[in-house]
């Protein structure tokens, strides 16, 4: 009875769809403290959900293998697709939507003129610019011309994967399509909310969309767009294996005794000392411990980090890039503050190191004395040699 | 006084004369410069590939168990400041203004590493009078033997690298250095800095075969990628690394007679407190210039033979018959 009564005191639902009201504030709870916010906003953003009429979400594709999608479909705690589905109105995914073809095109249509300013637009691949878009179309238009009739409308822009961040998979060298990221491809007007990764970690991806809901504003992002209660400290900062780096154990190949022993990476280029993202901290696939790529040991490639994966050679060594003697980020300061470096040895030894200070005048006036004293002492003795010979000579003389 | 103006000028003219006869042909006499040993051993250091983990000097330490440094009273932990006695390889840094940017000398910082240069022709042992350091005539590199030593310290003062430490908290000191880790390389190993360097910015090997990645690095283009030797020049591991700018100089190559420790750096040597030497070896300098003092033992008795004169005319009072 008690129980039953706690739960009609809120205001919220007893179910979400196939959700149970349970289920709902746990996932609300843990979307929480993945944001870095205390456990009591875990409610809070269970209400703002519910309250909500379900924002209409388009989810536009260009140059992608659908893995961000996958990625979003592998949650599970609980069963988050259902959960995103319920809790919002996802009116036109390429991949899920039920009806194909022109239906589908008309279902986007429509969302988009009943909700001037109100939806989310969300964005996986990339977008290619070469030889004016052709090389992804849909329905006959680019990509190109679907993004930019959208993105003005959009309340928000979501860029889910690396490939709408900054180009990705698709615009690795020599990049035939000209493929570049969301924000390039719409000339820099319009700021987008970047999840980068490779697929990025759906939670982060979540996270993300309640607190927009929630809060009603973009979250905290850092230079490059990324939200920092996910993006906010470096792969290598976090790493399991950090001890191993530490004591200078490493694997020199695949499969060999380091390998096998779980040793650090960084030989055989993990790129994680120039990576921001929260793989070691969050996991992938909901499956417990070391699932993820350092975890299983393959290196970090730098799928979140622009520059760095789809760019490095996967052997290459990282560069500890965020670690300058000064103590500040060469790239400016991250907000967030300075302890997003790499962790500094306490000090270095300055070239020229300081010794004592130096010979004091007096020392040297003292020293100089002495020095004349004994040249003096001995000067004096030597001509005193021959004179005390003579003098004494008489005397043996006589006797 | 028994010594006339007119004595002590025949007495200089004629020490000088010989001086001088002496001296003339003493550069047709100088010491060959010592070559280079066929099988030596050293290490390339390269500035612009370290990242200043300092995982060399820790490394460096527990191999050749050597105690903690503390230059700041009250550290629990290994802080030197120099090298010391205590401390025989030390990574150093370089910065200038706002130390943004890595291997450049303006608004810049570097990394150095500091240990025995393991010279061709070493100042120290030709300083040493009782051969306590000596060069081992395979790989190369400067021993001491505790035994012989005497403590004069000559070799710290020889040393243009400032190398030799003395260990002045001791009843009974001896000289500290860097000897690449001899022990190791006795056992089929190699200096413990190379092998725990992650990013291959020490390595190991035959200076032959050092001077050739040396000159490698030096003329590989910069901004693309290229293949660096991890631990050791010759091994197997090879880390894919793009190019950054290098100052055109193989330090080591050339310095005092020469090296068996090379450093590559983006940033002039002198900044990063290597001192600037003459091609040729202060040794051999020194000893050519002794050697001829010394040759035949003709000077010492002259000079020798100028002083009896000096005191026989002063206690007898006559000139020699």
């Amino acid at each position: 009875m008690k129980e039953e009564k706690r739960e009609h005191s809120t205001t919220l639902p007893s179910h979400f769809g196939m959700v149970s009201r349970r289920d709902f504030l746990k996932f609300c709870a843990v979307a929480a403290a993945g944001m870095g916010l205390p456990l009591s906003m875990g409610p809070k953003i269970a209400e703002a959900v519910a309250a909500l009429k379900r924002p209409p979400v388009i989810w536009l594709s260009g140059q992608e293998c659908t893995g961000c999608s996958e990625t979003l479909l592998r949650s599970t705690h609980p069963t988050v697709e259902t959960l995103i589905l319920d809790l919002i109105s996802l009116d036109y995914h390429e991949t899920l939507s039920t009806p194909s073809g022109h239906l589908a095109e008309e279902a986007r249509k429509k969302s988009i003129d009943d909700n001037k300013g109100k939806f989310i637009l969300v964005v996986d691949g990339s977008i290619p610019m070469k030889d004016g878009g052709i090389y992804c179309q849909i329905g006959g238009k680019t990509v190109l011309q679907i993004l930019q009739e959208t993105a003005p409308l959009a309340m928000a822009i979501i860029n889910i994967g690396s490939c709408s961040c900054w180009g990705g998979v698709p615009s690795g060298s020599p990049n035939p399509t000209g493929a570049v990221g969301t924000a390039e491809a719409l000339g820099g007007k319009y700021k987008t909310i970047n999840i980068p990764g490779c697929p990025p970690n759906p939670y982060n991806f979540l996270s993300t969309v309640l607190y927009v809901l929630t809060f009603k504003k973009l979250p905290e992002l850092d230079d490059k767009g990324r939200p920092m209660f996910a993006y906010r400290r470096l792969i290598h900062e976090g790493c399991e294996r950090r001890a191993h780096f530490d004591a200078g154990r490493f694997a020199l190949e695949y499969g060999d005794e380091g390998h096998r022993r779980g040793w650090c990476l960084y030989k055989v280029g993990c790129k994680g000392p120039e990576t921001f993202n929260n793989c070691p901290q969050q996991l992938f696939g909901d499956v417990g411990p070391r699932s993820w790529p350092v975890g299983t040991g393959c290196p970090c490639f730098g799928c979140s980090e622009k520059g760095v994966g789809f760019t490095k050679p996967i052997p290459e060594q990282a560069n500890l890039k965020y670690f300058t003697p000064s103590g500040l980020p060469k790239d400016g300061i991250r907000p967030g503050g300075a302890e997003l470096r790499l962790t500094p040895p306490t000090a270095f030894a300055p070239i020229e190191a300081p010794e004592g200070h130096g010979v004091s005048a007096t020392a040297v006036g003292v020293a100089a004395g002495l020095a004349g004293l004994a040249a003096g002492a001995a000067a004096a003795t030597a001509l005193k040699l021959g004179k005390a010979k003579s003098d004494s000579g008489p005397e043996t003389k006589k006797e | 006084m028994g010594l006339s103006r007119r004595d002590f000028l025949k007495v200089s003219a004629g020490g000088g004369l010989l001086l001088a006869s002496n001296l003339a042909p003493g550069t047709a006499l100088a010491r060959p410069p010592a070559p280079r040993l066929p099988e030596a051993q050293g290490i390339l250091f390269d500035a612009t590939v370290c990242i200043g983990c300092k995982a060399c000097m820790t490394a460096c330490k527990e191999y050749n168990k050597l105690p903690p440094d503390h230059y700041h009273p009250g550290e629990i932990w290994d802080d030197p400041i120099d090298l010391s006695a205590k401390t025989v390889n030390i990574v150093k840094l370089y910065s200038n203004g706002t130390a943004h940017n890595k291997d450049q000398e303006i608004n810049g910082y570097s990394f150095i590493r500091r240990f025995c240069m393991h010279c061709v022709d070493p100042a120290c042992v030709s300083a040493c009078p009782v051969t306590a350091l000596t060069k081992e005539m395979k790989t190369g590199v400067v021993r001491y033997n505790k035994d012989n030593c005497i403590g004069c310290r000559y070799c710290q003062i020889a040393c243009p690298y400032n190398i030799p430490k003395f260990q002045w908290d001791q009843a009974f000191p001896q000289i500290v250095k860097c000897y690449l880790c001899d022990h190791r390389i006795a056992q089929g190993g190699y200096s413990a800095c190379c092998e725990f360097c992650p990013t291959g910015a020490s390595i190991f090997g035959n200076v032959q075969d050092l001077l050739k990645e040396a000159r490698r690095r030096l003329a590989l283009p910069v901004g693309r990628f290229a293949d660096y030797p991890l631990q050791r020049v010759d091994s197997a591991h090879k880390a894919p690394r793009q190019v950054t700018p290098y100052l055109n100089h193989i330090y080591g190559e050339k310095e005092g007679g020469g090296t068996q420790v090379f450093m590559l750096a983006n940033v002039p040597f002198t900044k990063l407190g290597l001192p600037q030497l003459a091609p040729e070896s202060q040794a051999g300098t020194s000893e050519t210039l002794y050697h001829t003092l010394y040759k035949g033992m003709i000077l010492p008795y002259v000079v020798l033979g100028g002083l009896f004169y000096l005191i026989y005319k002063n206690t007898t009072g006559h000139e020699l018959p």
